[in-house]
């Protein structure tokens, strides 16, 4: 074999492996991308219905609510103009706080309310979670937009 | 006073940086021999100067000087003192700090370890050193000052976030830093080599052991950084697949392949231009890393500030170095050549394999990494990249360097000879089949199980194996495997240490995953929960008092058919200055397994939220990295990286006495 054609032969190698590499990125990525939404979205219905998503923004103030068991909760997440009942199992963060913000990934319900298997809150008192943040923003904005149309 | 000190020596410092970055640069571009001979004394300085500027931010944490808006920021004066010390790496100044010195330290390292390499070689490698020290200098002072003061000061400080009081705060930064900036040695030595254009086997040999010892810190570093989120973060998770520790494992991916690619230059003189572009690959992810975190672009316990100044500053440096090395390499590479030539079937093959397959894993982690960045700063949306992207990803790439690592020892350089790799591997190919199936039928383990312990046998076998045909081989002196052991050079012993942490890592990752029990329950005191046949006994809860915490402390008595096992105290604590609450985890941790107790709220009628988990051969993770590092120490302290410094340049080493040198203590 001469050296160009060995050459060759790694070059192919190396862009085998890499195009392996990216069918396994790509089918990947098609199943395990998590979009966000925020509550105002989520109740404008573009948030799936069949697969898993996040929601964010503020736990709204006495909505926390312990059901009989001790450990599934049921609070609403708010971004101050829609808000989505979130459903969960489980111990919850340190840091997750009525009035604070959250983001919870999971699954919608028929009945429209949000079904977590993940709730995240942040990290120390001076620190919102991006998403929840921005949904608040987003939601503000929209109002605004709306307070201005006659 | 102290801090306007640490302000002059880190401007002092930045000096004497920018004269080591251009003199000595110069001086081997015109041959000019008192410029290069700069190179030593002023890296030497500008270390004193960093470290200066370091004690002086140290003193204003011990002291409790809230004068300065850094400390005032970070510490309080109810924190213990070992954590203020901590604390003056808590936050992004003083982390810059901390870079400063460990990079002044690598620095000085190399200006002082260098005795063997020409002159112009040392000026080049210290010249871009400075160089790199000058922008970091340089964002520090203008950016983020540690020394600013704050007027007036403040009465008492902030407190370090009560996720960071921990003694891993103390560990895990430094040794992460010292990883991350020791690579910017083998970037150095790998910008020298494309300046001047030479690289050879000696060029491989110098570099190897910095490249390994900074290889082996970011092990440890990121093994820390693991082991702490494992008990800290207090719901027993250790790797998170986080953006942030993404940003340390993918120098480390680059960095495991760079040690390979270096054994092949070294050895036989190939694949010199991609161990080069290793090289500048592993710097630049490094300083990715650092703009990852630093920058603000990413929301973690580890981002502490965001300022679109600094994420812009630290974007510019990034351009000007990745874009400027990779220009260079452009320009330089086809002049350094390709090296010696192999067959299909040789070592040389099978490290290349390892080291495509660990640069495509790379690349599927920096794009599940950088593809949410990147849609967000488009405007196309908000998505994330979790765990399940990168474990369906990152996992099957693997497998191969697995399964090919226990190979590729075997093979003979150049080329190798497929027979004799068959009768050398047959053996421990039929025990790990054995046991694995034997795994997968009587304990009706899954197939994911069986796979994983499987490969983890299959290394630890053919490791071993190795070990033994080496012993065996050589002078047929009767017995004696201890003095044979002790002829085979270090840098063997390191790889077959390192290897075999592998396996053993790989073995922990596996039974963890996939055989391990958690239990969320909600318990009044004297009741009590089982899992995966221990019984854990909720008998007391007490209140407890820290230096700056308040606690509930329970006590869980863990037993087994009625034999006491383990008693658990894991604490629920109050952060009184930031107001935080903090889930303090309780573990026992044996040989096989570890017992795993969180508390979480009381909700109504007394009643605590609990997490029981029992993980199975959890330490397996932690012992694998340590034999990882463990490896690499011993592969550095190679006496024939050693053997060139006293053989060549040293006139007083000629004659017989020249070999007794080798056995010299090792500090020039």
């Amino acid at each position: 074999m001469t050296p160009r054609t060995k050459r060759l032969g790694l070059a192919l190698l190396a862009m085998g492996l890499l195009s392996l590499g990216l069918w396994f990125v790509l089918s990947a990525f098609q199943e395990n991308l998590v979009f966000f939404f925020t509550p105002s979205q989520v109740h404008a219905g573009q948030a799936p219905a069949e697969r898993s998503f996040r929601v964010g923004g503020m736990v709204e103030a006495g909505s926390l609510q312990r059901e009989a068991d001790g450990l599934s909760v049921r609070f609403m997440v708010t971004d101050h103009a829609q808000r989505v009942q979130v459903r969960y199992t489980g111990l919850l963060p340190d840091l997750f706080k009525e009035g604070k913000g959250v983001v919870a990934q999971g699954r919608l319900h028929a009945d429209r309310s949000f079904q977590a298997d993940e709730v995240l809150a942040k990290h120390d008192e001076n620190y919102m979670p991006p998403e929840a943040a921005h949904a608040i923003e987003q939601a503000r904005a929209a109002q605004g937009g709306q307070g201005k149309q006659p | 006073m102290m801090p306007d000190i640490g302000q002059l020596a880190l401007i002092l410092a930045l000096g004497l940086a920018l004269l080591l970055g251009t003199l000595p640069l110069w001086g081997a571009h015109r041959n000019d021999e008192r410029c290069m001979q700069l190179a030593r004394p002023l890296a030497a300085g500008q270390f004193v100067f960093l470290l200066l500027a370091f004690a002086a931010l140290l003193n204003s944490f011990i002291r409790n000087d809230f004068s300065v808006s850094y400390v005032a920021s970070h510490a309080n004066s109810m924190l213990p003192v070992h954590l203020r010390i901590a604390a003056t790496w808590g936050g992004h100044e003083g982390s810059l700090l901390l870079w400063l010195i460990m990079l002044g330290g690598w620095t000085w390292a190399v200006a002082l370890f260098s005795r063997q390499l020409p002159l112009p070689m040392v000026a080049r490698v210290l010249g871009v050193l400075g160089l790199i020290t000058v922008g970091f200098i340089s964002f520090t002072l203008f950016t983020s000052n540690p020394f600013e003061r704050l007027l007036p000061a403040a009465a008492d400080g902030q407190d370090l976030n009560p996720l960071l009081q921990d003694p891993g705060m103390i560990f895990h930064p430094p040794l992460l830093y010292m990883g991350y900036v020791g690579f910017s040695v083998a970037f150095a030595f790998a910008i020298a080599a494309l300046l001047s254009g030479e690289v050879d086997a000696a060029w491989a040999r110098w570099a190897r052991p910095w490249t390994l010892v900074a290889w082996l810190f970011l092990t440890l570093g990121i093994l820390l950084g693991s082991f702490w989120a494992y008990y800290e973060l207090g719901w027993g998770g250790w790797w998170f697949w986080d953006a942030v520790e993404n940003a340390s494992f993918m120098p480390w991916l680059v960095g495991t392949a760079l040690i390979h690619s270096l054994a092949v230059t070294e050895k036989r003189g190939s694949f010199k231009n991609w161990t080069l572009l290793l090289a500048i690959l592993a710097f630049s992810l490094s300083l990715l890393g650092t703009f990852l975190v630093r920058s603000g672009v990413l929301s973690s316990v580890h981002a502490f500030a965001s300022d679109p100044q600094r994420g812009l500053y630290i974007l510019l440096f990034l351009v000007v170095v990745i874009g400027g090395s990779l220009a260079l390499y452009a320009w330089r590479a086809p002049s350094v050549g390709l090296g010696g030539r192999f067959e299909w079937f040789s070592r040389e093959t099978f490290l290349l394999l390892n080291n495509l397959f660990l640069l495509v894993a790379m690349g599927t982690v920096l794009l599940g990494t950088l593809y949410p960045l990147a849609i967000d700063a488009l405007g196309l949306g908000k998505i994330s990249v979790g765990p399940p992207y990168f474990e369906a990803v990152f996992v099957p790439l693997m497998l191969p360097v697995l399964v090919l690592m226990a190979v590729g020892p075997f093979v003979a350089w150049k080329r190798g000879n497929a027979r004799r790799l068959w009768q050398d591997l047959r053996w421990a190919l039929l025990g790990s089949v054995l046991l694995a199936g034997a795994l997968a039928l009587v304990a009706r383990s899954t197939v994911g199980v069986a796979l994983g312990v499987l490969l983890a046998v299959w290394i630890g076998l053919a490791t071993l194996w190795h070990v033994v045909l080496r012993l065996r081989s050589g002078a047929p002196e009767p017995g004696r495997w201890w003095r044979r052991g002790r002829a085979v050079p270090a840098a063997f012993w390191g790889m077959v240490v390192a290897h075999a942490g592998v396996a053993v890592f790989v073995l922990g990752v596996t039974l963890v995953k996939g055989l391990d029990h958690e239990q969320d329950s909600v318990l009044a005191v004297g009741e009590r929960v089982q899992v995966a046949g221990y019984d854990f006994h909720f008998q007391t809860l007490t209140r407890h008092e820290g230096p700056n915490f308040i606690a509930g402390r329970a006590r869980f008595e863990v037993s087994r058919n009625g034999r006491p096992v383990a008693t658990l105290h894991p604490e629920k604590r109050f952060y009184v200055v930031q107001r935080m609450p903090m889930t303090e985890a309780a573990i026992d941790r044996g040989f096989t397994r570890d017992l795993y107790v969180s508390l979480g709220e009381a909700s109504a009628q007394g009643k605590w939220g609990v997490r029981v988990q029992v993980k199975p051969f959890m330490g397996w993770v932690w012992a694998g990295c340590l034999f990882m590092a463990l490896g690499g120490l011993l592969a550095a302290a190679d006496r024939h990286y050693r053997r060139q410094r006293l053989a060549h340049p040293v006139p007083r080493s000629t004659g017989p006495l020249g070999e007794l040198g080798e056995l010299a203590p090792t500090l020039p």
